[in-house]
Order: C-alpha cells, then sequence, then structure tokens
C-alpha cells in the first residue's frame, strides 16, 4: 500500500515542527526519514502512523484519504526506538498480542494464533526464546521481537522509529541488513527514521532528508550523497570541506566561477576530502597548505591540514600516499577535482571540474 | 578462615542482619508472643466459647466486611485517582497531589467527627442522602466504610503512582497500533503492569482498616451487632477489667489478619514473579532507557 502526505504542517506551541511537507512513498520501496535530532522526521512519522495529529494537511493510504482514521484502525505495523514490548507477557504473547486483541469474528483460532507467531518467530530466528521474557533479551533480541509482533497483523506500512538507535554497532549492521531482506519479502511500504547517514544510505532504496521541518532533498542514496541539493545535505551526508568566499587566498577565484556575477556575497564552495589532491610543488590555483597529521588505516590514508588556520581534510589513495610521502609540518599545495557552489544557502548547486587540475 | 559467603560490596551483613532481627522481635514478635501467652491461660474450649461468642462473631463480620469493602472502593478509585495525578497535567495537580497525603496526617477522631458532622442525618451531605433517597450512612455499617475509605485512601494511591510513571506512554502506543482498543490497553496491556503493586496498597489499606479504631467510633454508632467493630469491643472489655477476654479478641484478629496478609502476599510475590522467573541471562544492560524522555519532534 502506497503512502501518501500532502501539504503537512505541525506546531508544538509556537515550534513548528514540520512545514508544509509532501511525501509519496510507493509500495515496496523502504524509506529512510533522515536528518538531525529536532528535524520533525519522528513526528513525521508519527503522523503517518495516527499517533499524532496534524495543523494542516492530508494523510493518504492507497490514495485513500487517511487523516482521521485512528491508529489502531490504520494497520500499520511500527516498531519503536525502545522496543516498547509488554514486559508482562513472554515473547509469544507479546507476538501474539495484535491477533489477541481482534474482534472475536476476525480472532483467528488459537492453533492458527500459535502457528502464525512461531513461523514470525522463526522470521526473526528467534523461536527459541518464545518463553522467555522481555527483560531477559538482549536489546537486538528485544528488536527483533518487536518487529515480529508489528508483522503479526499483517501491516500494509511498517514504520520504524530510529530502530537500532539503542544498539551497538555491530549488531546495527546486522540489523540493517536484515530489515532490508525482510523488507524485501513482505511487498509493503517501509519507512524508518535515523540520524545516522550511514544506516541511511545503506538499506534505503529511497532517503529523505529533512532539517529544521521540512525536506531538503529527497533521492537514491547515491542521488543525494553524490549530488546534494543544498548546503545542509552536503555536510550532513559525509565529510565535506567547506570554502567560504571571504576567505581570501588562491581559491577565492575558485569558488567565483565565470559567469556567476553574484561578487563576494554567501558563496560558499564544498569540496569532499577525496576530491581533492595534494601537491608537491606549487602550481596556479593552488592552495598552500601544512600537513599536520597523517593517518594512515584502511584503503585510504586521511591527511589533515591546515591554510590560515583553517583545517581541510583529504583522502588519498594509498598508491597516492606512496607517490608523495608525506610527513607532518610539511608545505604542500592543493587542487580541487571537483568544486559544488551553492551562490547562497537557497541557491541551486553548480557543480563544475576545474580545467586547470592535471 | 575465608569463608564461603558471597562476596558483597557493602560490609555489615552480620551487624545488619542481627538488628533488623532484634528490631523485628523487640517491636513485633514479643509483644505479640506475650498475647498469645496471656491467651494460653484459657484451656481450648473457654477459648474458643469466648471468641465465637455471638457478639464477637457479629464484630469480626463488620471488622473485616467494611475493610474489605473500604480497600477494594480504594483499590478502583485510588487507580483512579493516581493515574489523573500521574498521567494529566491540569492547575492545581500539585495541590491535589498533596491533599492526597491528608488522611495520613489528621488525627483519626478528627476525620470520624468531621465525617459523621458531614453524613448524619442533619449534616450537609447526610440530610440530602437520608431526605432523598432514605439511605442512613452515619452510625450504620456504611458510615464505618465511609471513615475506613477517607483513612486508608494514601496507601493505594502512593504504591501505585510511581508504577504508573515508570509506564511507557510508548507502550500504550504500541498496543494501539495493533489494533487494540482502549478498554483491551487498560486491561491487557497496563493493568498487568499495575496489579503488583494495586496488590500491595490494597493490603497495605486493609490491614490498616482492620486496625483502625479513631475515626470509626464517632461515627459507627457502635451498636452492639449492628455496627460494633472488633477494636472497639476490645476497648470494651478492657474497661470492664476483662483482660482475658480482650486478649482473646486481639488473638483472633491476629490471626485472620496473618493469613489474609499472608495470602496477600503470595499473591503478590506470584504476579510480581511471574514474568522474572527464569535468571537473567543476557544482557541486563540494555533495558533501554526511559523512551519518554525522547522529545515528539525528534
Amino acid at each position: 500500500m502506497s503512502i501518501e502526505v500532502k501539504n503537512i504542517t505541525k506546531r508544538f506551541g509556537s515550534f513548528v515542527a514540520l512545514d508544509n511537507v509532501s511525501l509519496e512513498i510507493p509500495t515496496g520501496e523502504l524509506v529512510a526519514l533522515l536528518g538531525p535530532s529536532g528535524c520533525g522526521k519522528t513526528t513525521l512519522l508519527r503522523i503517518i502512523a495516527g499517533m499524532e495529529s496534524l495543523d494542516e494537511g492530508q494523510v493518504l493510504f492507497h490514495g485513500e484519504e487517511a487523516t482521521h482514521v485512528e491508529a489502531r484502525e490504520r494497520n500499520v505495523g511500527f516498531v519503536f526506538q525502545h522496543y516498547a514490548l509488554f514486559r508482562h507477557m513472554s515473547v509469544f504473547e507479546n507476538v501474539a498480542f495484535g491477533l489477541r486483541v481482534k474482534p472475536r469474528a476476525q480472532r483467528p483460532s488459537e492453533a492458527a494464533i500459535r502457528d502464525k507467531v512461531m513461523s514470525l518467530l522463526k522470521l526473526v530466528q528467534l523461536d527459541w526464546l518464545a518463553e522467555r521474557y522481555p527483560s531477559q533479551l538482549s536489546g537486538g533480541q528485544r528488536q527483533r521481537i518487536a518487529l515480529a509482533r508489528a508483522l503479526a497483523v499483517e501491516p500494509k506500512v511498517l514504520l520504524l522509529d530510529e530502530p537500532f538507535g539503542a544498539l551497538d554497532t555491530q549488531v546495527r549492521k546486522e540489523l540493517r541488513r536484515w530489515l532490508r531482506r525482510l523488507h524485501d519479502e513482505m511487498h509493503i511500504a517501509s519507512v524508518f527514521v535515523t540520524h545516522d547517514q550511514e544506516e541511511a544510505l545503506e538499506v534505503a532504496d529511497r532517503v529523505v532528508v529533512m532539517n529544521k521541518g521540512h525536506i531538503e532533498q529527497m533521492g537514491t542514496p547515491d542521488e543525494v550523497y553524490t549530488a546534494p541539493a543544498t548546503p545542509f545535505v552536503y555536510k550532513f551526508l559525509g565529510n565535506v570541506n567547506v570554502f567560504h568566499s571571504r576567505l581570501k587566498g588562491p581559491w577565492a577565484k575558485v569558488e567565483q566561477p565565470e559567469g556567476d556575477g553574484k561578487g563576494e556575497g554567501g558563496s560558499t564552495a564544498f569540496v569532499r576530502p577525496h576530491e581533492i589532491d595534494i601537491l608537491r610543488e606549487q602550481r596556479e590555483h593552488a592552495l598552500a597548505a601544512t600537513v599536520q597529521h597523517v593517518q594512515a588505516i584502511g584503503p585510504l590514508v586521511r591527511v589533515e591540514l591546515t591554510h590560515e588556520s583553517e583545517i581541510i581534510e583529504v583522502e588519498l589513495t594509498r598508491d597516492r600516499h606512496l607517490e608523495l610521502q608525506l610527513n607532518a609540518g610539511d608545505q604542500v599545495w592543493l587542487l580541487p577535482k571537483q568544486v559544488t557552489v551553492f551562490a547562497s544557502a537557497k541557491a541551486e548547486p553548480q557543480r563544475w571540474a576545474p580545467d586547470w587540475v592535471i | 578462615m575465608k569463608s564461603n559467603r558471597p562476596h558483597r560490596v557493602l560490609p555489615g551483613f552480620n551487624l545488619s542482619l542481627g538488628y533488623a532481627l532484634v528490631y523485628l522481635s523487640l517491636l513485633v514478635l514479643i509483644p505479640l508472643g506475650g498475647l498469645i501467652a496471656k491467651s494460653a491461660e484459657l484451656s481450648l474450649a473457654e477459648f474458643w466459647t469466648l471468641a465465637t461468642s455471638q457478639r464477637s462473631m457479629a464484630s469480626y463480620r463488620i471488622t473485616f466486611g467494611t475493610s474489605l469493602l473500604a480497600a477494594s472502593i480504594n483499590a478502583v478509585f485510588g487507580l483512579i485517582v493516581a493515574w489523573v495525578l500521574v498521567r494529566y497535567e491540569f492547575p492545581g495537580r500539585r495541590f491535589f497531589d498533596a491533599l492526597v497525603d491528608l488522611p495520613f496526617a489528621l488525627p483519626t477522631a478528627v476525620a470520624g467527627i468531621t465525617l459523621t458532622t458531614l453524613y448524619a442525618n442533619t449534616g450537609w451531605l447526610g440530610q440530602y442522602i437520608e431526605g432523598q433517597w432514605g439511605f442512613k450512612i452515619a452510625f450504620t455499617p456504611w458510615g464505618i466504610v465511609v471513615a475506613l475509605t477517607f483513612v486508608t485512601m494514601p496507601f493505594v494511591v502512593r504504591t501505585v503512582q510511581p508504577v504508573i510513571e515508570d509506564i511507557e506512554a510508548e507502550v500504550e502506543e504500541a498496543a494501539a497500533t495493533l489494533g487494540a482498543t482502549r478498554w483491551q490497553t487498560f486491561w491487557r496491556v497496563l493493568l498487568p503492569g499495575v496489579f503488583p503493586a494495586l496488590l500491595t496498597g490494597f493490603a497495605l489499606a486493609f490491614s490498616r482498616a482492620i486496625g483502625e479504631f479513631g475515626s470509626v467510633i464517632f461515627i459507627a454508632g457502635n451498636i452492639p451487632l449492628v455496627s460494633e467493630i472488633t477494636p472497639l469491643l476490645i476497648i470494651a472489655k478492657l474497661e470492664q477489667y476483662d483482660l482475658i477476654g480482650a486478649t482473646v479478641l486481639a488473638v483472633v484478629m491476629l490471626v485472620i489478619s496473618f493469613v489474609l496478609l499472608l495470602s496477600i502476599n503470595l499473591l503478590q510475590w506470584w504476579a510480581a514473579n511471574r514474568h522474572r522467573s527464569e535468571a537473567r541471562e543476557l544482557d541486563p544492560g540494555s533495558t533501554g532507557n526511559p523512551a519518554n524522555t525522547q522529545g515528539a519532534a525528534a
């Protein structure tokens, strides 16, 4: 079932949590709502689930108006960050809950409930824990039980609120992959909220980047990472070096592509660490910098440099590093391979690769 | 010599255990033991006759019946009061919260006199209740129930309150998204969580009600066989220098109370441990933060 939200506005007192947000999620798609805390992503998810009222706008499920349908009638599966399992019920009873509270006419028989619950527990690979209580499980196990519980009622939409936020890195990575697989098997629309960009980029079909109550950019993980639409998305997704045009020096010109004509007002240039090359000898347009620190761990070598007390991060391949043999204190020159310039915070980005790069 | 006792972080296990036992003995066990020893002066048959006289039997019925009723009323309405005080923000919430403790602080005689004045057939409330519906409260067992309900009210509210505070709002939301109605959410999700604490509150209220004297004697009217409670009967016997008769009644009360409290405790232990029967095996640290700290706009 597809989800559509239209022009949603939500205020908490004078604080605008969501400002005219519209979003469409087709069936079968796994969408990540990504943003810093307080950006409204959880509020949006709760509005879709019917747990939060909205001030303006509409929620449509499969094209049908659902704005004022109660949470319990929306048939959504919701997974909470802190699991929200029923403490006094065994794992089995937790998963069976959604089936047991159905109206008598629709309620499956005891045997059918048992089969359904056990098959779900098998699906989350925890059928051996059926008789345990939530307090006896680890965080990762609890979250899987919470997911099994949400799936028991065969929801048409699965909503997950920072589902892996309270888990440690190792478990988180495993559950991510597992969620992806599960989603592909279920053919439903899934939305999950996260503030972890790596998680969003790795799991989702589409990433919705939010900030201060509005959507900054929507797109595939590749789109949002390689072609950020706004300065915010640039900064939020991955490391980036920011050059303000007021920073005088060789790159000040670089930041003002020809024909821009806006002067040196508020324009900003963004360059990812792997998009900068380090040179041993001076060249036209190159920026002088001093090597501060070289970190050679893994396939990439991270180099931290300073230019007039501004820190610049560069990532080199191992081969390039071997060629250069950088040491802390070395004087070097930097050239960008690709630059993205925003003439102002609201302006369209202009991407260009300087032609003076080797 | 190193003993094989488990290592404890805080020292002084022997000392504190010894202290606790001596303390309990001095305050509880020795006086009660003396009571039973005193009653042993009687033969079993004499004891039985005194304990089961018509007047005594009536007084047990009234004492335990009204106490049970008062504790039950408080279990229901105390739960509602606690719920409202925890879950809803309203002007004067702190004021009402403080009001709950008042029956603890008020001398019970004052409470008894006040209630009598209110519910007597000339009182503010009594004149309407009796005039309109012909229902007498003061000087009947109903008056005793009113007094006991008043006096024992804080027990349920105060034991249940922290437990309700501990219930995450998310649990209710989870139940709602799974299709549960409000009633199902209350009955299947919230009540089982609160139940052990509710039982504790009930037991406290009940035991307090059994022993209550001051507030009851004013409103009860103390008519033998109708509205005379056992504690009053004991005082009456003492005033007639019938020490042994008073002791017998006290022992009977003690035994009934003990049996009742023990069964409530067992029930409570069962309710609280049902879902913790096995040892915690995995990761007890990850019980999760209280989820309600999570802002709605996060």
